[in-house]
């Protein structure tokens, strides 16, 4: 079995949002990168955890992006990639980057194709489908649970108020959210192996951009808390109907 | 025209998709134009009611085998409607179907698509929708640089508004693929708001000190007429089911009115409910970072608050 799961690279979590350039350009400066939470903790361990089950599976990572994700690729190489691409491009939008994904996939005949649920940087939710789309595939979004069942995947997803059980033939591209697997830290002699693990660098194919980001701008900032006493919680709920007319 | 795309659950049109049309039929008085919707599976709601949201004509392919949303065959049909009826607007949900619909439609029509649409486009300059970026804590305002153009809009964040014109109903004649995705299980909580949709949310944490204790959240809730939630430990340590899960891992919401009770407030949960409109924490300690986000927040007993506050409601809204 052939896996390939999707990676990208976000400003960590935590990390203040500020933008530079006329608010045209993300103020990067002094962020600390991850790979994507839902990428890395659902996507890439439930692939890991299906290569231990089968080892025969194969696990390809692919990123589209410069140099400078290389050090999340390695990162994502110690979990238990065996073998990574980088489309060596600057960031676009999800359709160029889909297409680059959807043109390594093609030449790759992948059985599987993963994907974060979204990125926690442009929370798109649309390089899975789209890949899926272009590739002619079946796409499974918001899966909490994946397994393998001869030729076909067993796959439950997340639906208004519920969820769904699923079965689709392989090939497959599915988005994974929490639920699918759990977080794993890699461990030194995951670190290690990961330095000569092949980190193929590619030129990207010719593929439109059909969106561009104009600006970015900042909530407004909060007016700050309106407090009140724990002895009269009565008036909370007449500043919430009569104040806020929040209900 | 501006086509939407209404979704629907168990033969009910989801409100999510009532906003869609809403949001699309002011799109199209921008624009100058109609809007047109399309409706795939049997759906017991009257469809030509629902012109009171401004939709002018609806499309509906009444099959069965639509009952249960396939992305590779609703993003055919949709596709196909949209091109045949010379959409240059395609408007959907950004719910869990959307999700998965919109970015398919995007490609096969090479369509510019903004997923998670938080306002109106603007149209004095080309056409830029601003979305949420970076987990709530930005918006990006995306120009689209095709002639048809997607919009997949969150819910909660366009306001329902209703006139009473009627809608047009017609079938819409199409081929159907067969789905390559089967579904064998469906489990759906009946009788709730779901979370997703709910316009108000009362969610607990571990300052809830154990399942037992719930009835607090959930008396509060019915009170509301609201959603329950919780924070990631609480679902995580099984007090309560996963999908009441808000936050970075679990679900995001944007509710008018979110109320956590006994939540510190880690950035990983703000970044699942910072879209809400008004945010209201109770918390005994004062130092909960949570209050920094909120709109209203008592420094109290969640035990002895709740209560009240239950009580208050039901006064207020007559109910004994």
């Amino acid at each position: 079995m052939k896996i390939l799961v999707c990676i990208s690279k976000t400003p960590d979590t935590t990390a203040k949002i500020a933008f530079t350039d006329n608010n045209t350009k993300f103020a990067a400066d002094g962020v600390q990168w991850i790979i994507n939470p839902y990428d890395e903790w659902y996507a890439l361990v439930r692939a890991i955890e299906l290569k231990e089950a089968d080892t025969s599976a194969v696990i390809h990572l692919i990123t589209v992006a410069s140099a400078d994700a290389d050090p999340i690729i390695r990162k994502a190489l110690a979990l238990g990639g065996d073998e990574a691409i980088r489309v060596n491009t600057d960031s676009h939008d999800s359709y160029y980057i889909a297409s680059q994904i959807a043109a390594i996939a093609k030449e790759g005949n992948y059985d599987l194709i993963f994907t974060g649920k979204e990125t926690i940087d442009y929370n798109g939710a649309s390089i899975g489908g789209m890949v899926a789309e272009l590739l002619d595939l079946p796409y499974v979004s918001l899966a909490t649970k994946f397994d393998i069942d001869g030729a076909n995947a067993i796959i439950v997803r997340e639906i208004e108020g519920g969820e769904e059980t699923d079965k689709v033939q392989l090939p497959v591209v599915v988005s994974c959210q929490k639920g699918v697997a759990e977080q794993r830290i890699p461990n030194m002699k995951g670190i290690m192996g990961a330095r000569t693990k092949p980190l193929k660098v590619v030129e990207p194919v010719a593929a439109e951009t059909l969106t561009s980001v104009a600006s970015f701008d900042l909530p407004p900032a909060k007016a700050g808390v309106k407090l009140v006493s724990a002895d009269n919680p009565e008036e909370l709920v007449r500043l919430l109907h009569e104040e806020a007319k929040a209900f | 025209m501006v086509l939407v795309f209404l979704d629907q659950s168990d033969g009910q049109i989801k409100k999510s998709s009532l906003e869609a049309a809403s949001y699309g039929a002011k799109v199209a008085e921008q624009l100058g134009t109609t809007v047109e919707a399309i409706v795939l599976g049997n759906v017991t709601d009257d469809l030509s009611g629902l012109g009171k949201y401004g939709v002018k004509k609806i499309h509906k392919v009444a099959d069965e085998v639509l009952n249960h949303m396939d992305a590779q065959v609703y993003t055919k049909i949709i596709a196909e409607a949209a091109t045949a009826n010379n959409a240059t607007v395609i408007v959907l949900s950004n719910n869990f179907n959307g999700k998965a619909i919109a970015p398919r439609l995007s490609v096969r029509l090479k369509a510019g698509l903004v997923s998670g649409a938080v306002a109106l486009p603007d149209t004095t300059n080309g056409f830029v929708v601003k979305k949420n970026v970076f987990s709530g804590k930005a918006f990006a305002n995306v120009a689209v640089n095709t002639p048809v153009k997607i919009i997949s809009l969150n819910p909660n964040s366009y306001q329902i508004k209703t006139t009473d014109g009627t809608a047009e109903v017609s079938d819409l004649a199409v081929s159907i693929d067969s789905a390559k995705v089967q579904i064998t299980n469906t489990n759906k909580i009946v009788g709730e708001v779901p979370l997703s949709e709910a316009e108000i949310v009362v969610s607990g944490g571990r300052g809830l000190k154990g399942p037992e204790n719930w009835a607090l959240v959930t008396d509060l809730a019915k009170a509301l007429g609201a959603a329950t939630a919780c924070s990631r430990p609480v679902a995580d340590t099984g007090w309560r089911p996963h999908h009441e899960h808000v936050g970075q891992t679990g679900l995001a919401i944007a509710p008018n009115l979110y109320i956590a009770i006994g939540i510190s407030g880690a950035i990983q949960h703000l970044a699942g409910v910072n879209r809400s409109k008004v945010i209201v924490v109770i918390n005994k300690d004062p130092e909960a970072p949570f209050f920094k986000a909120a709109d209203y927040g008592i420094v109290g007993d969640a035990f002895e608050v709740i209560p009240k506050i239950t009580d208050a409601v039901k006064k207020l809204k007559g109910i004994v």
